[in-house]
């Protein structure tokens, strides 16, 4: 059942790739997050995925491991979509970052970044960018109160 | 001066650096920043150096919120994404939750859905060029646009009662029909939009003052444009034709006969005319849809789906119960993951949604075409004079709901 895309990728990365699926046509590749950068790497450079059309995060609190990194590809050339997912443990939150192949991830990792906490290594601005400054917690995990106030912050110069 | 002020973006102050350049503030309050963005500039005299796009003053946690409400409770903040087409957001949305149960909303529903969502991109690109021609000065085309835009925004309130807020989809259908007379009714407020069109058309595109705060500014690359992930006219500007309703036709887009217009500097220029020829294709698309418009049913028939009719309700226990359970619990589609994606008026407008069997996502994440584009914003404005942020912001589009989220 599964696709051409899906087979090529368990045999070119074996050892990294811990789950593939398709739910209604929709493929996803379960990756180690090690193998996230060169995994995009051969997705843009041979496989022709040249969009990164989306890159964002989700809290599946209580599991371990807690996060999940999703990024969506879409080739122009091919009309093809695929998704990758990378498990990202609490307590290990980092990732490589996406933006030495696509500058465009700058700022899909900066927003997963704020509202997830997860650090992206190798990114060059990683700052909040929808929050600002002093807020105190990410605010899409799921242990954020939906009603949380925050501290009052000084007034800046 | 302070040398530590020199370089990091965090630490610009509103003084001069040491060598000429000056750090200047451009917003948050700013009577072309549209929206509320903040732009920090390095100029060199007229020519902006560096520039750093600071957003997330109209953050209202959209994503948040839907995961604490059912399904069809979210429709309504999906209008408050991009307010000046509020209805490809309604499609869009219905559409990913719809592919997510596996299930398809009746074709007469479907016609409808892409007339109103035309008439959405219609009502975008108005803003767009409208706004852009005034912000360079071009107050009359403001007006004869505005107006167009009002036609249809009478057209739009007389389907859904609602101008910019319609809340107009559910999930497997649509809220109403459409009213008897609106076949006469577009045919009347198209002649209008048409007139205004081709008035602005002679006021702008052959203007050499309008040129020439669009020709050449603005400029991206192919490449670049790509590597930013753009997509809608800003993408089509620079050649690449590409489309979600014609690479992945969703709804019945494929029973359409329209064209992708291109353009080929990647200007400002480029994206206007791109948008003046999106505009006369989206009133072919729902001439077309008009013309085939099939009878039948707007709302999926299972009652687990859509809201049983009144009177089934009244005489049906079935009915009955369905009706508490979707009111109460929301239609429950089945654990999985999708991802839709529609072609919105400023490019991909994309939903992600993460359900885990219950009434309300789990995860619920859009991707926001000028997201992308306001990403690229720096890359566009450098180099170029500060004058020409304003003709480069206005083409991007920028709509602060759906930015922000």
């Amino acid at each position: 059942m599964n696709s051409y895309l899906l087979e090529t990728f368990k045999a070119k990365f074996p050892d990294d790739v811990l789950d593939t699926h398709a739910f209604r046509g929709d493929e996803t590749v379960l990756l180690k997050k090690e193998a996230l950068l060169k995994a995009a790497a051969f997705l843009k450079d041979e496989l022709g995925f040249d969009f990164l059309m989306d890159l964002t995060a989700a809290d599946y609190l209580p599991r371990e491991p807690r996060f999940e990194l999703v990024c969506h590809f879409y080739s122009s050339k091919n009309n093809y979509r695929l998704r990758l997912k990378c498990p990202v443990a609490e307590n290990d939150a980092r990732v490589d970052s996406l933006t030495p192949l696509w500058a465009g991830a700058n700022w899909f990792e900066r927003e997963a970044y704020d509202m997830y906490g997860i650090k992206f290594e190798g990114h060059p601005d990683l700052r909040r960018i929808l929050m600002y400054d002093g807020f105190e917690g990410h605010p899409l995990r799921k242990d954020y109160p939906l009603k949380k106030r925050q501290p009052r912050i000084p007034h800046r110069e | 001066m302070d040398k530590k002020n020199a370089e990091t973006p965090k630490n610009w102050n509103l003084e001069t650096l040491e060598d000429g350049r000056m750090v200047l503030n451009m917003g948050p309050s700013h009577p072309a920043m549209h929206g509320i963005v903040r732009v920090l500039l390095t100029v060199q005299g007229e020519r902006v150096h560096d520039a750093d796009v600071e957003i997330g003053y109209l953050h209202r946690g959209f994503e948040k919120t839907c995961e604490n409400v059912t399904y069809n409770q979210c429709v309504p903040y999906t209008d408050r994404l991009n307010y000046v087409s509020p209805f490809i957001n309604n499609v869009g949305y219905a559409l990913a939750v719809e592919k997510l149960m596996g299930i398809e909303a009746p074709v007469r529903a479907q016609y409808i859905r892409v007339i109103m969502s035309e008439l959405s991109r219609l009502t975008d690109h108005l803003t767009c060029i409208g706004a852009n021609a005034m912000e360079l000065a071009a107050f009359t085309v403001y007006f004869y646009l505005i107006n167009a835009r009002e036609e249809l925004y009478r057209l739009t309130d007389a389907v859904a009662g609602g101008r910019v807020t319609p809340a107009y989809t559910r999930v497997g259908g649509l809220t109403r029909d459409l009213p008897p007379d609106f076949k006469e009714m577009t045919a009347e407020v198209f002649k209008k939009v048409r007139k205004n069109l081709s008035d602005a058309d002679k006021l702008l595109t052959r203007n050499r003052i309008f040129y020439d705060r669009l020709h050449n500014i603005g400029n991206i690359s192919k490449e670049d444009a790509i590597a930013f992930s753009f997509t809608g006219p800003a993408l089509r500007s620079t050649g690449v034709p590409l489309d979600v309703r014609k690479a992945t036709p969703y709804l019945v887009y494929d029973r359409f006969d329209f064209d992708i217009p291109v353009g080929s500097n990647g200007d400002n220029y480029d994206r206007y005319l791109v948008r003046m020829e999106e505009m006369k294709q989206s009133m072919r698309i729902v001439e077309q849809a008009l013309a085939q418009l099939p009878d039948g049913p707007i709302n999926h028939p299972d009652f687990n789906v859509s809201l049983p009719s009144k009177e089934e309700v009244a005489g049906n226990i079935e009915a009955l119960m369905a009706h508490f359970k979707l009111t109460f619990e929301g239609v429950k589609p089945p654990k999985g993951e999708v991802y839709q994606a529609v072609e919105g008026g400023n490019g991909e407008l994309g939903f992600y949604i993460v359900s885990d069997g219950t009434g309300s996502p789990w995860r619920m994440r859009v991707r926001p075409p000028c997201f992308a584009l306001t990403g690229g914003l720096s890359k566009m404005i450098k180099g170029g004079y500060i004058a020409d942020i304003v003709s480069t912001f206005g083409q991007i589009n920028m709509i602060g709901g759906e930015l922000e989220r």
